[in-house]
């Protein structure tokens, strides 16, 4: 072929001209890093800062970390391993583990009860927490505070049991009566449960108390981690239905009743829980019969529990006033008494607005029950600043007890709060 | 043809008590109120019996008996033969004192890292996230525990300062961080209106005096400003003329009355001089700082997300540079948002000083309901009085809540 006939014929082209591929600079991670890290000069040096500071905080704590002992029978010993080294002495977690998790008092070949009511209480958490499970097992999630109870403290079993079954006459009495009417259901369950456990009372003979028992534990060996789980778990949902019947009663339209839950709220919302626990350690057994010893234990989950309820009640009220008006109009409407109005259309609606405020109470909760260690309880915090740091072997070592309890701490606070965003993806019913 | 006739009249029978909806609400009423009766007289009784068993009474004469304990940390004049009353006040200013200062830098530190969250800048964006989640999920008590811990344990002692071999150095060799607490350099005037305590009382009213009259002074030349710009378009430059209505007095005042600053020194065992800031103060303070900091960044965080992205466009649209649709149109429409939550989280503040008791602050709690509460016995006094000085404190702030919730709320036509 020569040139001018090449030159003569025209170009058509039969196929895509292959996508080059984008500069390097305009994509992959180098477009990444470009755009959010370096983005303007200003940006580039709060950058750099970010990651001097990373660097100063990773380059003190890792060392530490890494060097760590975790065997030494105390710090003197760990002090001399480490030689000079920087290095965490770990070894005094896991020669203190039961008294961290436990409390010093509790009966050490006992551990295995608090530990199996512990990991029972996943089992009876998980149907109230995940819809999709099986609803059989909510019965195990009923019967599981008197299986706690009996595992914790141990004692007569017949305790748990008179206890349980004066809630099953009254949970069959409401059954009955509910249809009814709501009041005499609810009333008349009362009555048949205080009936049973009067009866239970006088049959039940003390001398007995041997039978079905467990060696018992008094509830001031109770300490560590233990005490602020139980605290933590018993007071949230005591107070959630006290809570609820709070705010209702706050949003009721008798004055009477509404005017006693609005002082009751503002002045338990008013004070700080540290003064309530004073009024549990020293002024509370003044208001109760003389001749009755309510334990100190006791007396810290009542002034918890109206604390934390005071809080709860403020969530919901939010929630209630937050459902438009046409709800209750349509309940009405549909000729449904007050009771029923609540129970199946307003409450749900309303408690699932609430789920984020009532997450972050509980929270909040949780992260206080570690002031009972002011009033002399050994809990988590109490433990480490009493027996532990005061004790010869380890007297001078904080940092991997503190680094300890804020883990414990945050593991299960940050696990509470992404549990209540997903709950909320969950019952999000509204278009997006 | 109907005829619509009255439903037939009902005479009053007992079981329309419970059924009529009439008269429901009263007869629920009355039993709220004697099952409250009676459990007050039920407690009431009780608490009598108690007391008489122990041979006890109410009475608030402890108030006025000597209280027979040092304070460290005071603000007003107090020694050990004070009353108990004295005591308390002086429990109250600490913790009113501390509440102000953790609700300044915990404001500081809120925005701040609320802000930070949302900058486009990942790194910082997820430094600040860290921030908030971890301190957000560890109790507050244990931060105190920590601080503390700093402040006592890794801090050297005075003695590390002493001689040529001396472990430890003074800060830009103006304050001293030691256990014992932090020395910083105080300000005094050589020239004042007289060296006596009093005398030096009229030279800080006359600061203060001094900026107010700025405040206001600022604030003239602001509006005049603004007059100018409404009537001509133009808005004349008013940073100098502030800079020198805040400064040029303060400057003058300061040369003519001699200001010079007292830099703590290190005599025998102790620093000597300047202004001493206990460790305690310092623990809870910036405890309650960074914790309390974490959950404003959150509202802070939430108030400007709540400002919905069209007042940014429209803005934009209008031609308002970026800095101005921040102060202009962001702001005012987040601070409806982020202010009510920032006063509670304020009152939050207020009542967490109460764990001050931990650390060995003399907050209100630690004299009244700690040493006093101990020393006399009167538990129930001291425990009710507590309560109610922190009630007061409550209705105060959420009484401001509500006025500052009114007058922003939206104007409905």
């Amino acid at each position: 072929m020569s040139d001018t006939h090449s030159q003569s014929v025209a170009f058509v082209r039969t196929e895509d001209v292959p996508p080059a591929p984008p500069p390097a600079n305009a994509t992959g991670p180098v477009k990444w890093i470009k755009d959010n890290l370096f983005a303007t000069p200003a940006n580039s040096v709060l950058t750099v800062i970010a990651l001097l500071v990373i660097y100063m905080v990773l380059s003190g704590t890792l060392p530490w970390v890494f060097n760590g002992i975790w065997d030494s029978p105390s710090l003197a010993v760990c002090r001399e391993m480490l030689n000079g080294e920087s290095g965490a002495c770990f070894a005094v977690l896991t020669e203190r583990w039961n008294q961290l998790l436990f409390g010093f008092k509790y009966p050490s070949d006992l551990y295995w009860r608090p530990a199996l009511a512990f990991a029972l209480l996943f089992v009876a958490a998980a149907p109230v927490l995940f819809f999709d499970l099986p609803r059989k097992i909510l019965i195990f999630t009923g019967l599981y505070p008197f299986i706690a109870y009996y595992l914790i403290w141990g004692g007569s079993i017949f305790t748990p049991l008179l206890a349980l079954a004066g809630f099953v006459a009254g949970g069959y009495v409401y059954q009955r009566f509910v249809k009814g009417s709501f009041a005499v259901g609810f009333f008349g369950a009362i009555a048949a449960a205080v009936l049973v456990w009067t009866i239970g009372g006088f049959i039940i003979p003390s001398s007995e108390i041997t039978e079905g028992a467990m060696q018992s534990v008094q509830s001031r060996d109770l300490g560590g981690f233990m005490l602020n789980m139980m605290l933590g778990v018993t007071c949230v949902s005591l107070s959630l239905p006290i809570g609820i019947a709070l705010a209702l009663g706050r949003q009721s339209s008798m004055p009477i009743i509404k005017y006693i839950c609005v002082v009751f709220i503002e002045f338990i919302r008013g004070v700080p829980l540290i003064t309530l626990l004073f009024v549990a350690s020293v002024m509370l057994s003044y208001f109760f019969p003389p001749e009755a010893t309510v334990d100190l234990f006791l007396r810290v989950v009542i002034m918890i529990t109206i604390f934390s309820a005071a809080y709860i009640a403020e969530v919901v009220r939010g929630g209630l006033a937050a459902l438009p008006k046409g709800q209750y109009e349509a309940a009405d409407s549909l000729g449904l008494d007050y009771t029923q109005a609540m129970r199946l259309i307003i409450l749900p609606q309303a408690l699932k607005i609430s789920i984020p405020g009532i997450v972050n109470v509980s929270v909040g909760l949780f992260k206080d029950t570690t002031l009972v260690s002011v009033i002399s309880m050994f809990d988590m915090v109490g433990m480490i600043r009493g027996p532990i740091l005061a004790s010869t072997e380890w007297n001078g070592v904080y940092w991997e007890l503190f680094a300890f309890a804020a883990l414990l701490f945050f593991i299960v606070c940050y696990g509470i709060s992404q549990y209540s965003q997903w709950l909320e993806r969950r019952l999000a019913t509204d278009h997006k | 043809m109907t005829i619509l006739t009255d439903p037939p009249k009902e005479s009053f029978r007992l079981s329309m008590l419970l059924n009529d909806t009439r008269y429901r609400s009263l007869t629920f009423q009355v039993i709220a109120a004697i099952a409250l009766a009676f459990s007050i007289l039920y407690l009431a009784n009780n608490l009598a019996r108690n007391l008489a068993d122990q041979g006890l009474s109410i009475s608030f004469a402890f108030l006025g008996a000597p209280a027979g304990y040092d304070i460290n940390q005071r603000l007003i004049e107090y020694t050990s033969q004070s009353t108990n009353l004295r005591a308390a006040f002086v429990g109250i200013l600490n913790t009113l004192l501390v509440a102000f200062l953790a609700c300044v830098t915990a404001t500081i530190f809120g925005v701040l890292a609320g802000v930070l969250r949302l900058s486009k800048n990942w790194l910082v964006a997820k430094i600040m996230a860290f921030y908030v989640e971890i301190f957000r999920n560890i109790p507050v008590l244990i931060w105190i525990i920590i601080i503390f811990t700093i402040m006592t344990a890794v801090l050297p002692g005075p003695r590390a300062f002493r001689g040529d071999d001396a472990t430890a150095s003074m800060f830009l060799g103006v304050s001293a961080f030691t256990n014992r607490g932090i020395y910083i350099p105080g300000p005094y005037f050589t020239r004042g209106f007289g060296a006596a305590e009093l005398g030096a009382v009229w030279d800080w009213v006359l600061v203060l005096g001094l900026l107010v009259a700025s405040f206001f002074g600022a604030r003239a030349v602001n509006a005049r400003a603004t007059r100018i710009q409404e009537a001509t378009g133009i808005r004349p430059a008013t940073l100098t003329t502030n800079l020198a209505i805040w400064f040029g007095p303060l400057i003058v005042v300061a040369l003519a009355l001699g200001l010079t600053f007292e830099i703590p020194e290190l005599k025998g065992f102790n620093f000597k001089g300047g202004i001493k800031v206990g460790g305690p103060l310092i623990a809870i303070w910036f405890a309650l700082s960074i914790y309390t900091g974490a959950f404003i960044a959150e509202n802070v965080r939430a108030g400007i997300l709540a400002v919905s992205k069209g007042q940014t466009e429209a803005a934009a649209a209008l031609g308002i540079r970026p800095g101005r649709i921040m102060s202009l149109v962001i702001l005012p429409q987040a601070l409806r948002v982020i202010i009510p939550p920032l006063i509670s989280n304020y009152l939050n503040i207020t009542k967490n000083s109460s764990l001050a008791i931990l650390v060995g602050y003399a907050d209100v709690t630690a004299t009244l309901g700690g040493i006093t509460l101990n020393q006399t016995g009167r538990a129930i006094e001291c425990v009710l009085l507590l309560m109610l000085f922190y009630l007061v404190i409550s209705l105060l702030i959420s009484g401001i809540i509500n006025i500052y919730n009114n007058s922003v709320k939206l104007k409905e036509r």
